[in-house]
């Protein structure tokens, strides 16, 4: 597929997604949301559709992805791995299980292992705090971490 | 033909995260293995997070509970015949008389942990739906009397009067009006909006459709944090079945009103749950702070007049409107009525959610209740509040819980989580961290928080340095002055909180001579 064909591709996708969601009052962040589940990232592309098709700036747009933590125009690694840097868990030790979790992918907050399997990023509370440290692997969670606890949570992040 | 035995285990995240889910399939598979027939009900959590997963049985004498259960422990359970209440080592007796669960007054709590949180009959048989077919029958202004009368006030942080905040927006001029739950929870040690929202839907649902009748407001929106993945869904299948069920849609409960609502998710912002950046998130903007006024009760989302309430505010609704305003206003001290589900957070041994009547000291909260430190370590410093609460040493502990006691002590009980601290904590180290915190954070509107935090992170790690540390120290909080006094909203205005608590209480942590001592 050439890179021309790939952003029509993008363009036919995303626009569906925004008009699926045009009649929500406020429909951007569940457009923005919809546009991850689908490409795994806010696509560039898909930015000059949104914007035209809710009347928007392409500028508006861009300030709305860059806004919020949860969008990026990348994807992200085959898992994500959300590690708690709140007061809650730090009172556990969690600062301790992050910079075990750092060495261990060898990797920083923000980044991706090399081979793509596991994005790791901080998160400031999962609402845990009375099981902390905790730690949230693609939407499952886990409390009380260890490193008894951690091992096998790493060993499937980097599956 | 006899009834199948009803087990429970919880399906909250906080239970979750503790390996209820592979506790509730052992259940499972150990039973049919037995040849037992059991009924396996997924609750809401009981918030005894330290018996977390806590396993309930129904038995001649009630339900007892059982925990925390490790799936290794389920069949040793099965042996002792806990289905029956079998004695166990893991065997707490009478759910309602572990003391942690006896000592509360639960009003809002009543159900959360007890019912299957998505069986509209099991809410029923608990009393639900009952404030809520009071409600229909009542003129809205009735409504609106009912709450200012029960001296409910926000339980998001602010503390503004319910009922008052509902007559603004019943008197506001608009055709279209809308109830916005702020589920945004991202305080740490909170979660009390969470375990409504997985363990008592349909509470919640009934305490917005409640206040849609009070204002004229016909539509709703709950907007919660993308870090709740549980709560999302259950609330989305909550509203589904609520509608199905008539008290959701086009006919309330047969009323002819109308009221309807969806669940919106964050991306990841905490300042969105101040009330005006969540609304122009909601409309889909940057999550930017607005100047106040205009008021969101006058022009709020899309510029209609709009309810912000927390979650717990609009999940008490129902109890007020079934008991009364009296029952609800006779609890509590002073200007704080009724009662609060404060959360017991961090390293604390008996960690868990306590909800009772204000005017408990934080001494009782934390030794008594608390059990604690988790690491067995004395207590240095409790943080009341969330991130931008301040952190009280022990010389303070016997503050009462009151929206004004911890006002008069430079602090706040914000959404009423309190975070536990042993002694190994590095109070300028926690410093650090409040401004770091809201640098990450911080909308960028007004400056003083936008560079204010930045700053305040490079004078923390100046003192950390022993560059003239009281010169440094000065002028941190000559700087939480000016955050304080010239941010927007609450999160540049109250970092100061933690950083001036830890300075004036813990100074040791900062004096200058820890470096020297560190230096030799």
């Amino acid at each position: 597929m050439t890179a021309q064909s790939g952003a029509a591709d993008v363009a036919v996708r995303a626009t569906a997604i925004v008009d699926a969601n045009a009649a929500l009052e406020g429909p951007l962040l569940p457009i923005l949301h919809d546009l991850q589940d689908e490409f795994g990232c806010v696509p560039e592309e898909a930015v000059p559709v949104i914007a035209n098709r809710l009347n928007l700036s392409r500028a508006e747009v861009h300030g709305v992805v860059s806004f919020y933590p949860d969008f990026h125009h990348s994807p992200s690694g085959r898992h994500v791995l959300k590690v708690c840097r709140a007061e809650a868990c730090q009172s556990m030790g969690g600062e301790k299980i992050a910079d075990r979790v750092r060495s261990a992918l060898g990797i920083d907050w923000h980044e991706t292992t090399p081979d793509g399997a596991v994005t790791l990023e901080p998160v400031y509370c999962l609402g845990l705090c009375s099981c902390a440290p905790a730690a949230m692997l693609d939407g499952e969670v886990t409390g009380r971490l260890d490193e008894t606890r951690l091992a096998p949570l790493l060993d499937e992040a980097r599956r | 033909m006899t009834e199948p035995l009803k087990v429970y285990v919880p399906r909250d995240a906080g239970a979750l995260a503790l390996g209820a889910d592979k506790v509730a399939a052992e259940i499972a598979r150990e039973a049919e293995a037995r040849g037992l027939d059991i009924r396996l009900i997924r609750n809401g959590s009981r918030g005894l997070f330290f018996l977390e997963p806590m396993v309930e049985v129904v038995t001649e004498d009630g339900r007892l509970a059982y925990g925390p259960v490790a799936p290794e422990d389920v069949a040793s359970l099965f042996d002792a015949g806990f289905l029956t209440g079998g004695d166990h080592p893991l065997a707490q007796g009478e759910t309602e008389k572990i003391p942690f669960l006896a000592r509360q007054t639960r009003l809002t709590f009543a159900r959360c942990g007890i019912i299957d949180p998505l069986d509209p009959a099991d809410y029923e048989a608990h009393g639900g739906l009952k404030g809520l077919r009071h409600a229909v029958m009542m003129a809205p202004e009735e409504i609106v009397e009912t709450m200012i009368a029960s001296g409910l006030r926000g339980r998001g942080g602010a503390g503004f009067p319910t009922g008052i905040k509902w007559k603004t927006v019943a008197e506001a001029k608009g055709e279209q009006k809308y109830i916005v739950c702020n589920a945004d929870e991202g305080d740490s040690g909170t979660y009390s909006d969470r375990m409504i929202m997985e363990g008592d839907p349909f509470m919640l649902i009934e305490g917005m459709v409640i206040a849609g009748l009070a204002t004229g407001a016909t539509r709703g929106y709950v907007y919660t944090r993308s870090e709740y993945p549980h709560a999302i869904a259950t609330m989305r299948d909550a509203i589904a079945i609520a509608r199905r069920h008539g008290f959701l849609g086009p006919d309330i409960l047969g009323s002819g009103h109308a009221f309807d609502m969806e669940i919106r998710m964050g991306a990841g912002a905490y300042v969105c749950g101040e009330e005006t950046s969540l609304l122009n998130s909601l409309e889909g903007k940057r999550g930017v702070v607005r100047a106040k006024p205009p008021l969101p009760a006058h022009e709020g989302f899309l510029g209609r007049p709009t309810v912000v309430n927390n979650v717990i505010s609009l999940a008490t609704v129902p109890a007020i409107l079934d008991h009364g305003p009296e029952f609800f206003r006779d609890f509590g001290v002073g200007h704080s009525h009724g009662t609060i589900p404060i959360q017991i957070a961090g390293n604390v041994k008996n960690g868990g959610l306590f909800e009772i009547a204000f005017g408990l000291t934080l001494h009782e909260l934390v030794d008594e209740i608390g059990g604690g430190t988790r690491s067995g370590r004395p207590v240095k410093a409790v943080q009341v509040g969330g991130p931008l609460g301040a952190y009280f040493p022990r010389a303070l502990f016997d503050t009462i819980f009151d929206y004004e006691a911890y006002t008069a002590k430079s602090g706040l009980i914000g959404h009423a989580g309190i975070v536990v601290f042993d002694d190994t904590v590095d109070m300028l180290k926690q410093a650090r961290f409040a401004m770091e915190f809201c640098a990450i954070e911080s909308c960028g509107k007004c400056t003083p928080c936008r560079i204010g935090s930045v700053r305040g992170v490079e004078v923390a790690d100046k003192i950390a340095a022993g560059e003239d540390p009281e010169a440094q120290i000065a002028l941190m909080t000559d700087l939480c002055q000016t955050m304080r006094f010239g941010s927007l909203c609450a999160l540049g205005g109250f970092t100061p909180f933690p950083v001036l608590s830890a300075i004036e209480h813990f100074p040791d942590d900062f004096h200058p001579a820890r470096f020297a001592e560190a230096a030799e």
